[in-house]
């Protein structure tokens, strides 16, 4: 997964905030899995080509974090 | 209360995608309207939102204008996001000077940014979706450093009026009954108290109409399936319209509204909203008995008779 990571802007990293519980510093960035992971919502957002989809319906809920399968 | 399918507004926007370059020309004009305003206004706004961003066409009027260096993109759809990315990063020299631009997928409902993150936040032809425009529009002004500028257009009530009425006469001929065909969009009066129970100073509301003229109704329907903004009403009718209530409705449009050339007019109502988030250097109104003069003394010292 990780060649198709394109990274993300530093600077929107600062800004952007989960949209479930939008306290700033919500969001940690997972540079391996490309994801924007929210512990305090439990969710995942995915980052797409360097587009983060802060969609709440997209995001992966964590739980099923460990039974991830590698695609 | 939810009244517009979200998920289906997305849906639209994701097929509009590909060829919306085709269907876009409302949206540049009314971008390039929404541009000027910024022109008018002697502050800079060095970070940018735009709220809704489809492909990215008013990144493009608002190039060197407003003192924007960085501008955020964001809209509900991937694919519109993808191409509002690929118009900023295009070669120098063809793509909008002095532009610096990040996208994110978003929902104007649940929106991703940290308090106080931009000088601006503009929106062009997209808060007519949104279910809780209120809490949008808080969300919006959260978004905004102190003194931050919104300005957002959106489509008004009076917006396709005459394929309103056409679809309602001829559903109610053919069929005895009508249903919501075209979505319920807000009006210029209740948007003002909106912007100020979101906490917002200054608001201004305005309205301006754009009407489209169209050899017949079948343009004007893929025109707006072209720019993703067909009916996404929650309470709409999941079965297909009759063939005969379509033709019914055609011709009724034509019969009321038709021009001596025989083109058919589509009215677009825009409203603009203009607002600024909160800041002590704004004007506001005295306080109530904070005068140190009466009036009829005022009156008397300016020499009136």
């Amino acid at each position: 997964m990780t060649e198709r990571s394109a990274g993300i802007d530093p600077k929107l990293l600062e800004i952007l905030v989960c949209p479930r519980v939008r306290t700033p510093g919500s969001l940690r960035y997972d540079a391996e899995a490309q994801e924007l992971v929210s512990e305090a919502a439990g969710l995942a957002y995915p980052i797409r080509d360097g587009i983060p989809i802060m969609l709440i319906s997209e995001a992966r809920p964590l739980d099923r974090d460990r039974a991830k399968t590698t695609d | 209360m939810t009244i517009f399918d979200r998920d289906l507004v997305r849906r639209r926007r994701e097929r509009a995608a590909t060829r919306f370059h085709e269907y876009d020309f409302l949206f540049r004009e009314v971008g390039e309207r929404l541009a000027d305003r910024l022109d008018d206004v002697t502050r800079t706004f060095p970070r940018a939102l735009d709220l809704g961003c489809h492909t990215g066409v008013l990144a493009e009027a608002l190039a060197g204008r407003g003192g924007i260096r960085e501008l955020v993109q964001c809209d509900l759809s991937l694919a519109m996001t993808r191409r509002a990315v690929a118009m900023t990063q295009r070669a120098e020299g063809e793509r909008p000077p002095g532009l610096a631009s990040v996208a994110v997928v978003a929902d104007e409902e649940w929106l991703p940014f940290a308090p106080g993150s931009f000088d601006l936040i503009v929106s062009n032809l997209s808060l007519h979706w949104v279910n809780d425009l209120p809490g949008a529009l808080v969300q919006a002004r959260n978004a905004l450093k102190p003194d931050g500028l919104f300005i957002a257009t959106l489509f008004g009530g009076g917006t396709l009026s005459e394929l309103r009425t056409a679809l309602m006469d001829a559903e109610d001929a053919e069929e005895g009954g009508w249903s919501p065909r075209v979505s319920p969009f807000p009006v210029t009066g209740d948007l003002g108290h909106l912007l100020q129970r979101a906490g917002f100073a200054l608001p201004v509301v305005d309205a301006d109409r754009i009407t489209v003229s169209y050899p017949d109704t079948i343009r004007l329907m893929t025109d707006l399936r072209g720019m993703g903004e067909t009916n996404a009403v929650l309470e709409r009718r999941r079965v297909p319209t009759r063939r005969a209530t379509l033709a019914a409705a055609a011709a009724r449009y034509a019969e009321r509204f038709a021009g001596t050339d025989g083109r058919l007019p589509a009215t677009f109502e825009i409203l603009t909203l203009t607002a600024w988030s909160p800041h002590e250097s704004q004007p506001k109104p005295a306080k109530p008995g904070s005068a140190g003069m009466s009036l009829a003394e005022a009156l008397s010292s300016q020499g009136c008779p």
